[in-house]
């Protein structure tokens, strides 16, 4: 074999080998961004970082096909396969808006807010957990549901809500929170009983304009976003974007937060602190207690 | 040498007249007038059941409260619909006055409001229920935050242009819009469908007329000097 020889078959190795990796690019290409505006995603984007993890979205594209097409779809639109069985819908990850987020309302969540949305799943809807994917899976794919908006490679997260430690549980803080829950009227969707039933509760649509339920305290112990004390205070703090759940940061103070988490709690089915003291305090005071809604003139105690 | 002074000289004050040219535009005195008609059947506004929000419900006892989507006006007229420079506008920063919107009577007045991006934008609950507002940006990021009775005014702006759709999920018959714009030379038609874009220098603009159901018309109108020109639009309805 001559030296041209050589040459002349490397070069056409090359393009063979050129030619495979444009296919397979291109077989690859429904699962990347469908619409050019959305343009390519950043170095920035590619990457997620959680509890000291690094998650690549190239190894999160491959467990996403795997895992999370099916509903999600080809497109990360929410319009896969199973969407149109499915309610609510799944997310649409082109809009980078969610719904768990330690960050108030309109900002992207952090990666760790992503990443306890998949490891923690959603008790109301039909994203199970994802607790049989390791942590390292899950950063990735937190990496990978990041490539789908160019809002994260121009914004970065908002600054997470700071908790301030709870305050006690007393039948005082559970009595205010109850008055705030009238006061803020969380019962229009929520229900006086809490069982979202509210008056404004067979109304609600998503920001896509498909019917939602407003949660249901008695349905069981977990919440949307979490099942502690400290989950319920960022849930109503910050909102739940996309949902008709707005957020309350602007105009409850941290005490009187703790103690809208105190009343929110006797309304679950659950032998919890508060419950009990709420118990009590009915047994002892059942008939000076107002009704919640619209007949309380004003506060409910 | 002498010559690369000059020029450097040149550039510097070119630049510089540019730059001041781009932070005030001039104050123009010409202007855009004209009416929005319609043409067909408009759908019938309906009234709002307000029942579920007694204190809304009272002041809207003499006359319900219409859906705002197609409103009509005497002629076959158009109210709420925004006429703005679309193209061959100058740059100009937002205006440092405000715009005001209001959650009143469980409406949202006024029921669409123009502004320029990166203007300050300040919402205002005067009612005795709480609300909450529920801007559905797609373009910017969409938010939705409580305003009880009481709460301060919220105190924001858009970044980029856009039509918000804005609605209230506690009274989900609230619904208006943010209208985005880049230009400060906008108008909306008034009851009897008529506008008019003032403050326009010279210039060959193409002015866009929007409305919520029926989109957006364009056309092209040149001004020369402190001339008034007209520019009347005309959309078909439906009565569905």
């Amino acid at each position: 074999m001559t030296l041209k020889n050589i040459a002349v078959t490397f070069v056409l190795g090359s393009m063979a080998l050129v030619t495979v990796g444009a296919t397979s690019m291109r077989a690859q290409s429904h699962i990347n961004p469908p619409d050019p505006a959305l343009g390519t995603p950043s170095v920035a984007t590619e990457e997620s970082h959680v509890n000291g993890m690094t998650g690549h979205a190239d190894r999160g594209r491959k467990l996403y096909i795997r895992s999370c097409i099916g509903c999600h779809g080809p497109d990360g639109n929410g319009e896969g396969m199973n969407a149109q069985w499915i309610d609510p819908k799944p997310r649409d990850f082109t809009e980078a808006t969610f719904k768990c987020r330690s960050t108030p309302t309109g900002t992207l969540p952090t990666d760790d807010d992503l990443y306890n949305t998949i490891t923690r799943g959603f008790v109301t809807t039909n994203m199970p957990s994802w607790r049989p994917l390791t942590p390292q899976e899950r950063a990735d794919l937190v990496a990978f549901v990041k490539t789908w908006s160019p809002r994260w490679a121009k914004e970065k997260p908002g600054t997470p809500l700071t908790i301030p430690p709870e305050t006690p549980i007393t039948i005082e803080s559970i009595l205010h929170g109850r008055q705030t829950f009238q006061r803020l009227e969380c019962w229009k969707c929520h229900g006086p009983q809490g069982h979202g039933d509210g008056p404004s509760a067979s109304t609600l649509t998503d920001d896509k304009g498909n019917p939602i339920r407003p949660y249901d305290f008695s349905s069981g112990s977990r919440f949307m976003c979490g099942t502690t004390n400290q989950d319920l205070y960022r849930i109503f703090m910050t909102g739940l974007d996309g949902s008709p759940m707005p957020s309350f940061a602007d105009v409850v103070k941290p005490d009187e937060a703790w103690d809208l988490v105190h009343f929110l709690r006797t309304l679950q089915p659950l032998k919890t602190q508060e419950a009990s003291l709420w118990q009590t305090y009915k047994a002892a005071h059942g008939a000076d207690i107002k009704p919640i809604g619209p007949d309380a003139a004003t506060g409910a105690q | 040498m002498r010559t690369k002074y000059f020029l450097a000289l040149t550039i510097a004050v070119l630049l510089g007249g540019g730059m001041l040219l781009f932070a005030n535009p001039p104050a123009g005195s010409g202007s855009i007038s004209g009416k929005i008609a319609y043409t067909g059947t408009p759908p019938k506004m309906k009234p709002i059941d307000m029942s579920k929000e007694p204190t809304c419900a009272k002041q809207h006892a003499t006359a319900p409260v219409l859906t705002q989507n197609v409103t009509t006006g005497p002629g076959n007229t158009l109210q709420w619909v925004v006429v703005y420079i679309s193209a061959g506008d100058q740059e100009a920063s937002a205006p440092s006055q405000a715009v005001r919107y209001d959650q009143k009577g469980c409406e949202y007045i006024p029921h669409v409001l123009p502004m320029v991006a990166a203007q300050e934008l300040q919402i205002y609950n005067d009612d005795q229920t709480s609300h909450n507002i529920h801007p559905l940006a797609k373009i910017n990021s969409e938010w939705n935050k409580s305003q009880p009775p009481g709460s301060p005014p919220i105190d924001t702006k858009w970044e980029k242009p856009e039509f918000i759709s804005v609605k209230c999920n506690i009274h989900p018959w609230m619904h208006g819009y943010f209208v985005v714009l880049k230009t400060p030379h906008y108008a909306v038609s008034g009851e009897d469908g008529s506008f008019e874009i003032k403050g326009l220098p010279a210039g060959k603009y193409t002015v866009t007329a929007w409305q919520e159901q029926y989109g957006s018309q364009n056309q092209e109108v040149t001004i020369s000097g402190s001339e008034n020109k007209t520019a009347n639009f005309s959309f078909k309805v439906l009565p569905y």
